[in-house]
């Protein structure tokens, strides 16, 4: 059918708005490409392009320093995703559910760490931290982590919270649940995505942070990034772009085979529905 | 009347409400207390009040790195902004489905590390790299330019790591846009430009001052992209603080220009409570 | 009146592969009210979006006072729209709501505070210039809505579901008010709906839509009375519906055989032995204890449902089919479990002609 004017102008309005939007995409693309593609360089320091090898996957598990800070790291982020998503997920219900004094005040005080730069957070916590004596190490870096993680859980859960709504829980408790099991059974399942989107969030948060890992680290261990930023001076090597590819390839796994379960299960529960 | 039964509060909003005192409302006053007290002879803190710390920050050294971390800051945040906004406007009007498979497809180089994605601007314009190769072979340049450890791959850097932030909030607030106020507007004489100007520029105005905080502060205190980036060479407010902490040690210098970003933060967000709830900021 | 403003011809919208709007040719008359009436996904609104300019038409020409306007973007049409959720300006006064299209325009501030103080008037809305929209109340954005639609003054004003969001007593005043309003002003109303007592209350025409398709198209009182296909008798009103077959024609009135017994319509343009559907509607079915000439249909009181205004009653044929009139008051001669004979004037039945294109395309559909 033959289009009229204002249709053609539409058109060649949107094949530039699509091209507009693949540069961008290209520009987040692009350094995860190279960094991927670098992970396969012949060169010790990176510094040019040297032929192909695929030696740095074997290589970089006897880099002691790698696979000691990766460990590090894992370790804190997996600790900092447990205690920020339980203290995040019944905080977020108590913050929504319940009216107390104060409560205003710590709602405020939740976005301090999300919106004030991280360095001045973390400088705050490490003078409080050398003032008492704590020692810094990994029980100081995981508190710096939680920090700011559990404001992100909080968040990211309340979203899900119906409202001031109780009548689900009010029904859960006339049918002759006690509170403790209306919390198990019913108002948690309900938010469970919430919770899972949380703990998504505080891991990556904290496996990736340099900051509060940097200012808070005792003197023996670093986290993989803090390591990987004492590198870039000299050049960050192969091995961590091997590593740093493996990771991503673990996470996205990771993702595909949780939306597989997912949309299987849903599968499942259809045909259910339909028998 | 009966009394309340407050255990079930206490027991769940006791936990964060701790934390989020000790964590963040001791440190960030204790902070602010120690900016006003005076330098030990070995950088530790004297508790004796004193104004010294803060007039150091007028120096000719601490103020031009403070005026240039305003400026790459500022920088960094109308780049986003306009990249950004285009961007944004072009996924909010895809279908729902569509537009969500659009936003994950954002997030997902975020599950690489921060740190080596940068070093990639690094790999792909160093003397060596592929940029200059592709320069010199094609016979643009004789020599390889430096890109590297220049303010200008900073500025890229920073650029490339902020954008998702201004994008997000930016998104969600097009996104709630009612596409029958831009029908209202055209259909009482209005040409795009000024539906645009009049009615979705206001009304997506919250959406682009949380993209302003959400770029602009965190521009201003990061550290890593110009070390990264800049060789370590250029130094911003991040670096002098982190400083002060290290190998300097400064404290009340690094208190001060800490307390320094927590004002600037306080202003926008109370510029930003002026017109709309901080609760309805998109931060996630 | 009676020259055509709006001209539709054999417009066609498609989404995809999904057609909306099918070769529709409607003439709209200047100053006539004229609904589009019919259920939703039958290409009313779209239709009206067409005319708005917000849609484009797939194929086929519309013209606004004899000018093609294909190439119009909305804000160069001498149209204009109430939304059906208002799609009110949040961040902006009633007052400037009002004024919009002539801020746009340009027009001096002088003129702009006179003009709009004098729509807000109209509209009954003095004293609250100054209000945002969210400190208004459904039926007071509505007037909003309709001041700011018209501060251009435009030839054709399109109105998209516009009482849909209101209570049923505000429906029923702001049905009056408007119908007042577009007879005070004489602009052509084009106006959408669902709701058959609406249109039958406002308009001067009702275009009957189903499925992209007009089926017809005219007077409230001719589409009450006279539904041309079985789609318009069931959606306009209740009918009773039989199926049957023409045995003899007199004089205009025609024996039709049906299952349940032989009945009388009169009608035009039929030959015996055609297959027809008849409707009556329950007010005219009229009941008694013994059979009445050239009627046979006989069958047993069901119940009785109270409506308010009438009362009425559910008989079951031996057919199987059921078939209700009303009265204004509970006739006590008879009782549930009954025999009556029912039968009516052949005037007040209506004769449908099968095998024309909508009704096929309906008889698909069942």
């Amino acid at each position: 059918m033959a289009m009229t004017r204002r249709a053609k102008k539409k058109k060649s309005f949107k094949i530039l708005a699509d091209f507009y939007a693949i540069l961008i995409y290209a520009v987040f693309y692009i350094p995860v490409v190279v960094m991927m593609v670098f992970s396969f360089n012949d060169q010790r320091n990176n510094y040019y392009w040297a032929g192909f090898t695929t030696k740095w996957y074997g290589e970089l598990f006897n880099n002691h320093a790698l696979t000691d800070s990766l460990w590090y790291s894992v370790v804190i982020a997996i600790l900092a995703t447990l205690i920020s998503v339980t203290i995040g997920t019944i905080g977020a219900l108590g913050l929504r559910k319940f009216e107390f004094k104060g409560r205003r005040f710590i709602n405020q005080m939740l976005y301090i760490p999300i919106i004030v730069p991280e360095i001045v957070l973390a400088v705050a916590i490490l003078v409080v931290f050398m003032t008492v004596g704590v020692r810094l190490g990994m029980g100081s870096i995981l508190i710096g982590h939680c920090t700011f993680c559990i404001p992100y859980a909080v968040v990211t859960i309340k979203g899900r919270i119906s409202g001031d709504d109780n009548s689900m829980e009010e029904a859960s408790m006339d049918l002759g649940a006690n509170r403790l099991q209306t919390f198990f059974r019913v108002t948690l399942p309900s938010i469970m995505p919430g919770v899972m989107s949380a703990a998504f969030l505080s891991f990556t948060l904290s496996i990736d942070d340099v900051v509060m890992s940097n200012m808070l680290a005792g003197a023996k261990q670093s986290t993989l990034p803090v390591l990987i930023l004492s590198m870039s001076r000299s050049g960050v090597t192969p091995d961590a772009n091997a590593l740093t590819t493996l990771m991503v390839l673990i996470i996205v796994i990771a993702m595909v085979l949780n939306n597989y379960v997912k949309r299987a299960y849903k599968k499942r529960r259809k045909k259910e529905v339909n028998l | 009347m009966k009394k309340k039964n407050r255990l079930p509060a206490l027991a769940m909003a006791g936990p964060v409400s701790v934390w989020m005192i000790l964590f963040v409302t001791i440190p960030m006053f204790f902070i602010i207390f120690i900016s006003f007290m005076s330098r030990g002879i070995f950088g530790d803190v004297v508790y004796d009040p004193s104004m010294e710390s803060y007039l150091t920050l007028l120096d000719s050294t601490y103020f031009n790195v403070i005026s240039k971390s305003l400026k790459v800051a500022a920088f960094t945040t109308l780049a986003c902004l306009g990249l950004g906004y285009p961007f944004a406007y072009y996924i909010a009007k895809r279908p729902k489905d569509q537009a969500a498979k659009y936003i994950t497809l954002i997030m997902i180089p975020f599950w690489t590390n921060t740190l080596m994605r940068l070093n990639s601007w690094l790999l792909l314009f160093q003397t060596s790299g592929p940029v200059n190769n592709f320069l010199q072979n094609s016979g643009i340049t004789d020599a390889p330019v430096r890109f590297v450890y220049t303010d200008e791959l900073v500025a890229l850097g920073m650029v490339t790591s902020m954008l998702p932030f201004a994008v997000l909030p930016m998104y969600s607030s097009i996104e709630k846009l009612n596409k029958s106020l831009l029908e209202a507007s055209a259909d009482l004489g209005a040409d795009a430009r000024t539906t645009f100007q009049k009615i979705t520029l206001p009304l997506t105005f919250p959406g682009i001052f949380s993209a302003i905080i959400l770029v602009f502060i965190p521009s201003l205190g990061v550290y890593t992209v110009p070390d990264m980036l800049g060789g370590g060479k250029v130094l911003y407010i991040g670096n002098i603080i982190k400083n002060q902490f290290g190998m300097i040690r400064n404290w009340p210098l690094g208190a001060a220009l800490s307390c320094l970003l927590i004002a600037i933060t306080g202003l926008l967000i109370f510029l930003y409570t002026r017109f709309t709830s901080i609760e309805e900021m998109e931060v996630v | 009146m009676s020259d055509s403003i709006v001209s539709l011809q054999g417009v066609f919208k498609k989404f995809g592969r999904n057609t909306v709007v099918r070769d529709m040719n409607l003439e709209i008359l200047e100053g006539e009210f004229l609904t589009l009436l019919g259920p939703s996904g039958c290409g009313k609104t779209t239709t009206l979006r067409m005319i708005a300019g917000f849609e484009e038409t797939s194929a086929g020409t519309i013209t606004v006072q004899g000018e093609s306007v294909e190439n119009k973007e909305p804000y160069q049409r001498d149209v204009n729209t109430v939304f059906q959720n208002y799609a009110l300006f949040p961040h902006m006064t009633v007052f400037n709501n009002v004024a919009y299209g002539l801020t746009i325009r340009k027009v001096p501030k002088a003129e702009i505070a006179s003009r709009v103080a004098d729509m807000i008037d109209l509209v009954q809305l003095k004293g609250y210039e100054d209000r945002k929209p969210d400190e208004l109340s459904g039926g007071q954005k509505q007037r909003v809505a309709i001041a700011r639609a018209l501060i251009n003054n435009p030839k054709v004003l399109l109105l998209d579901e516009p009482l849909g969001a209101l209570d049923l007593k505000l429906r029923k005043q702001m049905q009056v008010e408007l119908k007042r309003l577009q007879k005070r002003l004489g602009i052509t109303f084009v106006y959408v709906t669902h709701d058959q007592e609406e249109a039958l209350t406002m308009s001067d025409r009702i275009a009957v839509m189903r499925e992209g398709v007009v089926d017809q198209l005219g007077t409230p009182s001719d589409i009450y009375d006279y539904p041309r296909t079985r789609f318009v008798a069931g959606f306009i009103g209740e009918s009773n519906l039989f199926e049957g077959t023409v045995e003899q024609i007199q004089e205009r009135v025609m024996t039709v055989r049906t299952e349940a017994g032989s009945l009388l319509v009169q009608g035009e343009g039929f030959a015996v032995d055609e297959r027809i559907h008849v409707s009556i509607r329950p007010e005219y079915v009229e009941f008694a204890k013994e059979p009445v000439e050239g009627f046979d249909i006989q069958g047993r009181i069901k119940d009785f449902i109270y409506m308010g205004t009438v009362v009425k009653t559910a008989v079951d044929l031996k057919s199987g089919q059921e078939i209700k009139y009303s009265r204004f008051e509970q006739d006590q001669s008879v009782q549930s479990g009954d025999i009556v004979y029912l039968s009516w004037k052949p005037s007040r039945a209506v004769a449908i002609k099968r095998g024309t294109e909508v009704e096929e395309r309906y008889e698909e559909e069942k």
